[in-house]
Parts: structure tokens; C-alpha cells; sequence
């Protein structure tokens, strides 16, 4: 199929973006949206132009680095997947596809399609953690049953892949989703109960620190999200947090 | 140079205990002077860095990714493995010590394997302290599943996705230690090149991706925890960021690196679809514990599949060939992973491949959703279940173990695998080689150390399922963290290392002008054309199975195509800004020294062992015909060559393996 692609460049943070248009031809339905998006660059590095920088590295939808806004979604057309995961099948022939970095204040854009995601980075370090030292003498991890409900449910928000499509969907570039994951991950397991308190108050604080927004539960973050999780993270982090306050 | 392993004396069982109790320590308020670098933030990285932040070093880790949690360990999926005997089904420390070394084809050193296997189980204890939300039963005990290669259960899991929760657990230590300011966190930023300063590593060259600026990074001891270079074959399993080029620096300043030809093809990948693939995407191995290999019987029935006349679904059990149940009744689907990969080319090689391009055989789940359908009808008393409510409650037992496998399936491929059988075929997916490394972990340069699948130790030539995840965190956790006290025991009064030296100019000029000449060069072709060009010759010359007339020609035309990479590659964009095509450029050239090096190894080593398969070794006849066929006598050693200005002039140097508490036998799964 042959399609047109108008994408987002900006050399620097400091540049001022535009859209640009580009032309793809004999496009395969097989290809994943990254490999026509390397079908563009071979064909820029061949003419002498810059290829399109876009963040991308595992391929297989779990490391969470790719973050391109398609026709105005998240991951683009597809749902439960991540952009690398998108396939060309998902479009046809003749279609014109626009691509946009993730929008939000706190993702301020590096270069093209790569945004700045070190918020994220910030929020867990400020909590995001189980205070234990490394040491061969922990106790043995069966010496404490989970039941198997309460391990499935931190399981479910344990894989968060922390890619920020639900702060770049969010109308208020809320981070409440990516927070509440976290949040409940630990408040789900014993091991988390310790610090609870500590980790949600802080780790909300940071959170408010960075620019995000708030939440006011539209849903748009669960249906985006490439991993599926749920907005009840965000009502369990909310009682967390209340919890916290009046104890 | 002689090889010193510096394997301690003494039983194997208490080799590592003994060894902690004597080797030197630096007591906690020296430890606050020291700097380390941790190169690479994955599950060796990762726990290593938050490890010796805990112990009180001062650390500074570097990744190439925007944040640690993106490392390619993140994608491991099936699980790890710990001799904890939870099952009761006679697991110990020395059952799994042996089977990862039968497992290695007898070509890894036992020390290190049995200390592996003896610090396992700490593994599991330590993730669960951190909140790794491992898969449980409904008694909220830990569960198990099995794997390739063993006869026990003794894999720990969470879903699919393992490497990824343990990943972020090790990340989430690390994060606890940012915060304290005892780990200084380089994200985006790439090592391009070691300094050593009187023959010990020093520090670092490392560019700052978004930038593009050259920094200089002092510490006490370096240590490289940069993965495999599975990357060096164009498409694999790895992430497109995966690649040499710590590892093979290092080599080039006096590391030496073993045994590059031990590659493993995991037989369970999602086959190519075209000329634009960009990598493969993996299907667990725990997938084998349900689903049947098979091709059709017939090469009629082949081409009908093929041209779309007939359908997988309709070919009865007599016109299938389940050929690893056939041909390896013991293990059947559950063989370790070369025999496996190999069994799969040689029935694609006869013709039986069940795709357009001939490289593909079926996984099957028809006969486990029958299974798991009729157990469900038996505990749900379900009298004279109909066919297809037994086909439901089997369905909804399958998904819940392997849902989001089936779904990624399903997303590449645009079939349900859960209708027709998958479509599967082997990939390159792990590197046993790596650079040499002691006891220690310390490579042949003071100071200089390298864990995880960067180095070669523990698994031989093949490694077995869920064992990549066990020795990058036992590293981590708990090998390094000992033994490099030992070393900077001698160093508590050096005092910072001054980063204005001429050992750092020097070091400095070459990265700036390779670069420079990068930028400059204005060829006339692509990066990756010349990775796809390098990555051809390795998969058709340096693949599954390799001879002597394939691997000369390998050497040559890998030299020729660097060659051509020198004078024509081209390099849009400038030096002083993010410039992924520069990456990629520094990269693939030192895949194209690498790539050279491993075809020298694999036509030295003329035997076949693990993952290596010489075609002039292979079992002439006997119930083993074709099998690969190890040779002890001339090849119980590990190849670790010395860098001499220009890969085919590297020299070997051996480390002759020596097996006291195991007894070398063919490795038989039949």
C-alpha cells in the first residue's frame, strides 16, 4: 500500500516542531508500524536527510520505550498493544497517517518523536521501592503465604510497562494510572505494608511536583493502555491516600 | 599470558563459603571513597548497581535507554530457576548444578556453575522480599512449572513475564538508592570505550545520546553488564538496541573474550514474514510443556499446505510427524533447546517446511485443550461432555497460562492460534560466549569486570531455559558485590581518580574521531545495509550448523563487507545531537570485527558441542546417527582469544576444563 505520513520533526527542545509530509510506497500489511517507520528512514538516509528520530528497542511490546501518537491515540489504532505491536493491516491503501510525539507538559519532546520521560523516573525513586538489602539470609519466600487473588491483582498492576501513553491520552496529562500501578502493586502485598503510608504520600507528591494532572475519571488512560490496566489502580492509590492522611 | 581461573581449592560444595570467608574486605567507611561504574542496568547491571550502593560504594550506572527499567532483560518471559525443592520432586543445589552443566554440552566451568546453583535459591527469596509478584497457588505458596532439558519442576514465574518483574525489581533497589544518592544514574548515555590507567580499568568514555556530548567517568573498578550479541545476526530475538560494543572494547584493550561461536537458536520464534523484518519476537519455551511439534508426513500434503489447498486442521494424526517425540521419546517436546532448533532445520532442510518460505513447523495445543478440557468436564462433573464444551473448558485452561502469548501471536501473525496450530521456527536469542572472565568475574584487565550474558561462564555451549534470569541476578546479587571487594581492598587509599590525564586524552581522541569520521564520511549506503549484509553470512555461514568451507568463507566476506562499511557507509546528521544513525554506526562496526572473530572460533573448534554444530562431527551411525558428537579429548577447553590488532590475527589462549564431580557423558535425550 502506499500511504502519506505527516510527522512531527523538532531538531531540539529548544526548536521550534512542525508537521512534515512524507510519501511511503509498496508497504507490506505484514510490516509493524516501526518497520514502516524504517522503510522511511532507509529512504531519508538514501536522499542525504535526517531520518526520524522515534523511540523504540525491544520490539515485542514490553519494554515500553516506543510512544508515537497515531491519528491521534496512543499506540495508535489497535487497543492492548504498544506502537512496535501495530500492525499495517490496521490501515489501507492510500490512507494518510499522522504521527505526534506524547503531548504533556511534564514529557517535554528531545528531538522528533522522543520525549523526555524522566518524571516517571523521578516519581518511582521518590517511593516506588520495598526497603530490603540485598542478603543471602531474607527469609525463605515461602515462609509467608500471599493468597493467590491478592498475588494475581499485583501481578496485573506489576505490569505497567511505563511508557506515559496514559499520561499522553489523558485530557489533563494525568499521571494517576502509572502512579497507581506502582502504588497498589505494593499495597496488595505484604511486603508493601511496611512503607505504605510513606510511599503513596511521596510518591503522589512527586507526582504533583512533575506537572501532571489531574484525574477526572474519563477512562481514557485503561482503554489506551497497552498492558490494560485498570482504573480501579487509581481508586485503591486514592483510598491509600486517604488512608495515610489519617493515620 | 597464562589464564588463571582462580577457582579456590577444596570440595565443590564448600568452595564459595570458604572463599567468602577469606578473600579481603573494605569496611564500611572506606567503602564511601570508592567509585565503581556499572555499565548496563539489566538484571546484572541493575542488581549489581543496587547492591554495591547498599554496601556503600559510590556507583555511577549507565544505560543506553531512557530509563534502567527498558533494559532487554525486561523481555524474558518464562521464568527462573532455583534448586528450592518446593515440589518435593527431588530438586538440590547439585541436581541443577548438573543438569546446567549436561545442559552446557560439558563446556562450562564447574566452580562457577555450582556456585550458581548454590545461591539460586537466595534469588527467590530476595525477589519476594522486593514485591516480585511470582505466580502462586491457592495454598499462597509459590509455584512451579517445568522446562527444557530437566526432569524436574523448578521454575519460578510470573505469567509471561518474568524477566520483566524481576527487572523492575531490581530496578525498584536501584531507585531506592538514586534517591539516597548512592547510585548516579546516566540514562541515555552509551559507553564507548574503557581508559586504563598502569594496565587497570579506570573509567569510562561515554557519549550522552541526546547531546552527543563526550564525558569522561573516573571510578576504582568498571564493571560491564552489557548483554549478549546475539545483534551481530541482523534480526534475533534482542532488542534493536542490543550490541557489542562495551564487550568488544574492552576486548580490544586487553579483555580476552570466550568462545563467541556458543550462539543459541531458540527453537520457538515467530518465523519471518519478508525482507523488511526488523527482529523476531520470541514464543516462550514453556510453550513446549503443552504444545506438540510436528510437520506433515507427506511432502504432498506439504505443498497443499503451502498453496493454501489444505489446512494444518486437516490432516489426520497418522499423516503428521510429531519428529521430537519421534526421534527423542525420553524428552519429546521438552528436549533442550539446540537439539530442538536443530531438529526443526533438518526437517525444513528435507522440505517440509510449512510456509511460503519453507522455514517454519507447527506447534500444536489441539491435544492439551482436549486434555485440559476433559480433566475440567471430570472436577466440574460434567457427565458426557459434548466435543465442544470439552474444547471451551480446555480453551479458558490454556489462555489462563499462556493468554498473552497467544495474543502476541496472534497480533504478528493475524491467525488464532487457539483454531489452527502455530507457526514456529528457531532464532538467534542468546549468546553463551562472551568475554572471560575468572572466578571473580574479573576479566583478564585489573579491575575490569563483566557479568551477565556479557560473559561466558556458566552456561557452557547451550543454555538451558529460565537459567539467563538465574546467573544475571546471581551475579549481581550475590557474586560480585563479594568478590570485587577483594580487588579494591587495595585501593581504599588511592583517592579519586583524576579524569585530566593523558590516559584519558588518549582514550578520548579515538572516540572523537571515529565519530568525526562518521559524520564526515558521506558514503553512499546505509547503516543497516550493511548489518543485513553481515547478518546474512552469520545466519547462512555461522547459524545452526556450520563446516569448514562455510566458515572460511565467512571470514572473507565479513572482511570485505567492513571494508566496504569503511568506505561507503553514510551517516546523516552531526555529531553534537541525538543521532540514533551514528548509534547504530558505532555499533554494527564492531559487529563486523565480532562477527570475523566467531567464525575463526567456530573453525577452530572442530567438534560439536551445545549450541555449535560442526557438520564434520556428527555420530556416523549407532542409535545416536546425526546426533552431534563431542570430542572431550581435544576439545575440553574454553577458547579465549587475546586481541592482536585485527580479528583473524587474534590468538587463542585455553583454560582446560577440568570435571571432578561430574563424569563427561554424551548427552542423550532419547
Amino acid at each position: 500500500m502506499n500511504l502519506t505520513l505527516k510527522i512531527w520533526r523538532q531538531k531540539d527542545a529548544s526548536a521550534k516542531g512542525q508537521m512534515v509530509d512524507y510519501k511511503v510506497n509498496d508497504i507490506s500489511e505484514h510490516m509493524s508500524f516501526l518497520e514502516m517507520m524504517d522503510v522511511l528512514n532507509e529512504q531519508l538516509v538514501n536522499t542525504g536527510e535526517e531520518p526520524v528520530a522515534f523511540d523504540h528497542d525491544c520490539r515485542e511490546g514490553i519494554c515500553g520505550m516506543c510512544s508515537l501518537y497515531i491519528n491521534g491515540e496512543a499506540h495508535g489504532p489497535d487497543r492492548g498493544i504498544t506502537t512496535c505491536q501495530l500492525h499495517m493491516r490496521m490501515f489501507k491503501d492510500g490512507d494518510t497517517i499522522t504521527i505526534e510525539p506524547w503531548r504533556a507538559a511534564a514529557f517535554p519532546v528531545i528531538k522528533d518523536l522522543v520525549v523526555d520521560r524522566m518524571a516517571f523516573e523521578r516519581i518511582q525513586q521518590a517511593g516506588g521501592y520495598i526497603s530490603v538489602n540485598t542478603s543471602g539470609n531474607t527469609q525463605d519466600a515461602n515462609s509467608l503465604p500471599i493468597s493467590k487473588h491478592a498475588a494475581d491483582e499485583a501481578m496485573d498492576a506489576a505490569t505497567c510497562i511505563g511508557c506515559g501513553a496514559c499520561v499522553a491520552t489523558c485530557k489533563n496529562s494525568s499521571a494517576m494510572l502509572f502512579v497507581g500501578a506502582k502504588v497498589s502493586q505494593y499495597a496488595l502485598l505484604p511486603q508493601g505494608q511496611v512503607e505504605a503510608a510513606d510511599r503513596v504520600q511521596n510518591m503522589v507528591a512527586q507526582m504533583d511536583l512533575e506537572g501532571f494532572g489531574n484525574c477526572t475519571n474519563t477512562g481514557a488512560c485503561e482503554v489506551e493502555c497497552p498492558k490494560g490496566i485498570s482504573l480501579d489502580n487509581i481508586a485503591r492509590m486514592n483510598r491509600e491516600l486517604m488512608k495515610a492522611a489519617i493515620k | 599470558m597464562a589464564l588463571d581461573s582462580r577457582v579456590p581449592k577444596g570440595p565443590i560444595k564448600d568452595k564459595w563459603t570458604d572463599y567468602k570467608n577469606k578473600i579481603n574486605l573494605v569496611n564500611p567507611a572506606n567503602k564511601r571513597h570508592i567509585d565503581i561504574i556499572v555499565v548496563g542496568t539489566g538484571l546484572a547491571g541493575g542488581s549489581a548497581a543496587a547492591t554495591l550502593a547498599e554496601l556503600g560504594y559510590n556507583v555511577k550506572a549507565f544505560a543506553y535507554q531512557d530509563s534502567p527499567r527498558r533494559a532487554h532483560s525486561i523481555a524474558a518471559q518464562g521464568g527462573i530457576n532455583a534448586a528450592k525443592n518446593y515440589q518435593g520432586d527431588g530438586d538440590s543445589t547439585y541436581r541443577l548444578f548438573y543438569d546446567t552443566v549436561k545442559g552446557g554440552d560439558y563446556r562450562s566451568r564447574e566452580a562457577n556453575v555450582y556456585r550458581l546453583a548454590e545461591v539460586s535459591a537466595n534469588i527467590i527469596d530476595q525477589c519476594v522480599a522486593q514485591g516480585v509478584p511470582f505466580a502462586r497457588d491457592y495454598g499462597g505458596l509459590l509455584d512451579n512449572r517445568s522446562f527444557g532439558g530437566v526432569l524436574v519442576s523448578r521454575t519460578f514465574y510470573a505469567k509471561g513475564q518474568t524477566g520483566q518483574q524481576l527487572l523492575l525489581g531490581a530496578y525498584s533497589a536501584m531507585n531506592r538508592q538514586i534517591a539516597r544518592g548512592k547510585i548516579e544514574m546516566f540514562n541515555r548515555h552509551e559507553m564507548l570505550d574503557v581508559v586504563k590507567i598502569d594496565g587497570k580499568a579506570r573509567g569510562i568514555i561515554a557519549r550522552n545520546l541526546i547531546t552527543g556530548e563526550i564525558e569522561r567517568h573516573s571510578a576504582h573498578a568498571v564493571v560491564v553488564a552489557t548483554g549478549g550479541y546475539g545483534n551481530v545476526y541482523f534480526l534475533s530475538t534482542n532488542a534493536m538496541g542490543s550490541n557489542v560494543t562495551a564487550a568488544w572494547k574492552i576486548h580490544k584493550k586487553g579483555a580476552f573474550f570466550a568462545n563467541p561461536c556458543y550462539t543459541q537458536i531458540h527453537p520457538t520464534c515467530i518465523p519471518r514474514s519478508g525482507d523488511y523484518q526488523s527482529k523476531l519476537t520470541l514464543m516462550s519455551e514453556s510453550l513446549r510443556n503443552d504444545g506438540r511439534i510436528w510437520v506433515p508426513k507427506n511432502i504432498d500434503d506439504v505443498k497443499a499446505i503451502r498453496d493454501g489447498s489444505k489446512k494444518p486442521t486437516d490432516l489426520s494424526e497418522d499423516e503428521r510427524d510429531y519428529y521430537l517425540e519421534r526421534r527423542y521419546p525420553a524428552f519429546g517436546n521438552l528436549v533442550p533447546r539446540d537439539v530442538a532448533s536443530r531438529a526443526a532445520k533438518e526437517r525444513c532442510d528435507a522440505g517440509y517446511g510449512v510456509n511460503a518460505t519453507g522455514e517454519a513447523v507447527y506447534l500444536d495445543f489441539a491435544a492439551a485443550i482436549d486434555r485440559y478440557g476433559r480433566e475440567q468436564a471430570k472436577i466440574h462433573n460434567i457427565a458426557n461432555a459434548s466435543d465442544a464444551k470439552i474444547y471451551e473448558l480446555g480453551q479458558a485452561i490454556v489462555e489462563a497460562k499462556y493468554g498473552n502469548l497467544f495474543q502476541m501471536y496472534e497480533k504478528i501473525v493475524d491467525q488464532d492460534p487457539y483454531k489452527t496450530p502455530m507457526m514456529i521456527y528457531p532464532a538467534v536469542h542468546y549468546t553463551m560466549g562472551g568475554v572471560w572472565v575468572d572466578y571473580n568475574l574479573m576479566t583478564t584487565v585489573p579491575g575490569l569486570y563483566c557479568i551477565g550474558e556479557a560473559n561466558f561462564s556458566d552456561h557452557g555451549a547451550n543454555r538451558l531455559g529460565a537459567s539467563a534470569l538465574m546467573q544475571g541476578l546471581a551475579d549481581g546479587y550475590f557474586v560480585l558485590p563479594y568478590t570485587i571487594g577483594d580487588y579494591l581492598a587495595d585501593d581504599i587509599r588511592t583517592g579519586k581518580i583524576p579524569t585530566d590525564t593523558k590516559e584519558f586524552d588518549e582514550v578520548e581522541k579515538e572516540v572523537k574521531d571515529k565519530i568525526d569520521f562518521f559524520v564526515n564520511n558521506k558514503g553512499t549506503k546505509s547503516v543497516d545495509y550493511f548489518h543485513k549484509k553481515l547478518g546474512k553470512v552469520m545466519w547462512d555461514k555461522c547459524g545452526m550448523s556450520r563446516n569448514e568451507k562455510g566458515l572460511k568463507e565467512a571470514m572473507v566476506e565479513i572482511k570485505a563487507i567492513r571494508e566496504e562499511f569503511w568506505k561507503d557507509v553514510s551517516v546523516p546528521g552531526g555529531s553534537n545531537e541525538m543521532n540514533p544513525e551514528l548509534e547504530k554506526a558505532g555499533r554494527v562496526a564492531d559487529f563486523l570485527e565480532l562477527g570475523e572473530l566467531f567464525a575463526k572460533d567456530a573453525l577452530t573448534r572442530e567438534e560439536s558441542c551445545g549450541g555449535h554444530f560442526r557438520e564434520e562431527s556428527a555420530e556416523e551411525d549407532g542409535p545416536q546417527k546425526g546426533e552431534a558428537k563431542r570430542n572431550d579429548k581435544g576439545f575440553a577447553f574454553v577458547s579465549a582469544w587475546e586481541y592482536k590488532g585485527a580479528p583473524a590475527d587474534a590468538v587463542l589462549h585455553k583454560e582446560e576444563l577440568e570435571f571432578k564431580d561430574i563424569e563427561l557423558k554424551q548427552r542423550s535425550y532419547k
